[in-house]
């Protein structure tokens, strides 16, 4: 559904200095598939998130949704940043809205299906509350329904956990694994946490910095639907381990190098 | 020694009525306490030392002399209230969409900010004068001085305000493909209301000296030519409760900015004031 071919991604610096956010990168995404984005600050992930939000063009190669290349921000995108950004002045249920006013789409089913999706992330009776009076975690559920609420077919989500507690954090994984199974969408989910990219992923794609470049992706076998066990399996352990490897296994062999 | 200890949690959560009496009471009446307390003060002070009154009148000394020309006092009052909330108006009027046009693009910021640094570098007492030969001894450059007091902190607030939005926001609004224009009217401007306050508290304030200002070089009214007027014949006791009756329209109208943003803007992060 999403195809991603030899896109390379040069960005001018202040200083006058080309950097190199992305070189080459190639994936092909299918339909409904949940695709996690692992590796370490600098290696492009949220500018590859963004290439195919339609937010940022591709200096060489090509991005297309459905065979359409992505020359602009496309209306069945959804997007979930690091912050809720929720708008401060307006109720949760106006937060959920929000997108459909922005794009003239609001009728008079709008509010059934923003509450039904506030119901999904166990938000009913919230809709009239501030955001300031919701916690992290409540307030990223608004974003996570802001994002839904024009019902679209790619979710793209930036770190949506990333400011969370550790706690909040493990639930909203099993959460969003719940939403996501009951309204099925394609995926893409940028993430520093190599536990959350592999309970939730079909696939993890694993990048490396410095010109940022897909290192490796990796299958992830593991039944659905998961839950916390999951995370006590081999299969869980071998994949991790995995990416582990291709994100610290270089630094490791030139130390060793060093040594020797 | 007697050995401090916590008071029950049930002391500690008061009720909700209990601290909004106690609010009124920080807001209203503990001034209220401190300025009378400063007048019986200076009352006493000019009693007790009998300071003449051309030096410092003695507050009931004001109170008598203003009031015996009290129509006359209230005349020059509404002549100089028109000329604030006139200036002030069109520092608002002014201010709002060139701070959009500041915020719009970069080539027009480095184009107009010169222009706006320069208004504010030129001294407004020096510019009054040449103000009234070009526009005439009437209304408008008086007003147009305080706008000129008046407009900059307000540009700068709103134009801060107008880029303090997360970026984020910014992006999703160009995910929904929203135009420049709701982009601004739904994200921007909402997120900037509370730097707009900040600014039209400021702006409010400088507005009152402004007109004063305009009043000393150009005017037949207004508390501004009282207090020129009165001093030129020793009648300082005018002089002072016209200086009075500016300070408290400079309270009052700040204090109506304030709670104008309480009351239509109830979620402003900038209701939020010090020591509450």
């Amino acid at each position: 559904m999403i195809s991603i071919n030899r896109v390379t991604r040069i960005f001018n610096s202040r200083d006058g200095d080309q950097v190199t956010a992305l070189q080459d990168v190639s994936l092909e995404i299918g339909r409904n598939e949940f695709i996690t984005l692992v590796g370490p600050s600098g290696c492009g992930k949220s500018t590859l998130l963004r290439i195919v939000a339609g937010l940022i063009l591709p200096t060489a190669g090509r991005a297309s949704i459905g065979g359409e290349e992505i020359t602009e921000p496309r209306a069945e995108t959804g997007i979930v940043f690091q912050a809720p950004t929720l708008l401060p002045w307006a109720s949760v249920l106006d937060n959920v809205l929000f997108p459909l006013r922005m794009m003239h789409r609001i009728d008079s089913t709008s509010t059934d299906k923003a509450m039904a999706l506030l119901k999904l992330v166990g938000l009913t009776g919230f809709e009239s509350k501030s955001p300031r009076e919701l916690s992290g975690g409540m307030q990223q559920r608004v974003a996570i329904c802001r994002a839904l609420v024009h019902d679209p077919d790619i979710l793209l989500m930036d770190e949506p956990f990333g400011a969370l507690d550790a706690l909040t954090r493990e639930e909203m994984t099993m959460e969003l694994l719940r939403i996501w199974s009951e309204r099925p969408k394609t995926v893409l989910f940028v993430t520093h946490s190599i536990t959350e990219a592999v309970v939730l992923a079909d696939r993890v794609v694993v990048m490396s910095p410095r010109p940022g470049r897909i290192a490796e992706i990796i299958d992830i076998g593991l039944p659905r639907p998961r839950s916390f066990e999951t995370e006590a399996t081999p299969e869980f352990h071998e994949a991790s381990q995995r990416i582990r490897q291709l994100i610290f296994g270089t630094r490791h062999v030139g130390s060793g190098r060093a040594a020797a | 020694m007697s050995v401090q200890v916590a008071p029950p949690l049930e002391e500690r959560q008061k009720p909700p009525r209990r601290r909004k009496r106690s609010a009124a009471l920080y807001e209203v009446v503990l001034p209220l306490i401190a300025t009378a307390g400063l007048f019986l003060l200076w009352e006493a002070a000019c009693r007790a030392f009998a300071i003449p009154g051309y030096l410092l009148p003695a507050p009931t000394d004001i109170w008598k002399d203003t009031m015996a020309i009290g129509p006359t006092v209230a005349g020059h009052t509404a002549a100089t209230f028109k000329t604030v909330m006139l200036g002030f108006g069109v520092s608002i009027l002014i201010s709002l969409p060139l701070a959009v046009l500041l915020t719009a693009s970069p080539a027009i910021a480095a184009a107009v900010y010169p222009f706006l640094v320069w208004t504010q570098s030129i001294p407004k007492v020096a510019l009054a004068p040449i103000l009234v030969v070009l526009l005439g001894t009437n209304e408008l450059p008086r007003i147009v001085i305080t706008v000129l007091v008046a407009f900059f902190p307000l540009v700068i607030s709103i134009a801060t305000g107008l880029l303090s939005v997360p970026p984020e926001l910014i992006e999703l609004s160009r995910a929904c493909r929203a135009s420049k224009l709701s982009e601004l009217l739904r994200i921007r401007l909402p997120y900037a209301i509370p730097f707009i306050f900040a600014g039209l508290k400021v702006a409010i304030s400088l507005a009152v000296v402004g007109a004063v200002v305009a009043e000393f070089v150009n005017a037949d009214a207004g508390l501004g030519f009282l207090i020129q007027t009165s001093t030129a014949f020793f009648k300082v006791p005018v002089a002072f409760g016209a200086l009075i009756i500016l300070s408290v329209m400079g309270v009052v109208l700040f204090q109506i900015v304030v709670v104008a943003e309480r009351v239509f803007f109830p979620w402003s992060s900038s209701n939020t004031t010090p020591g509450a």
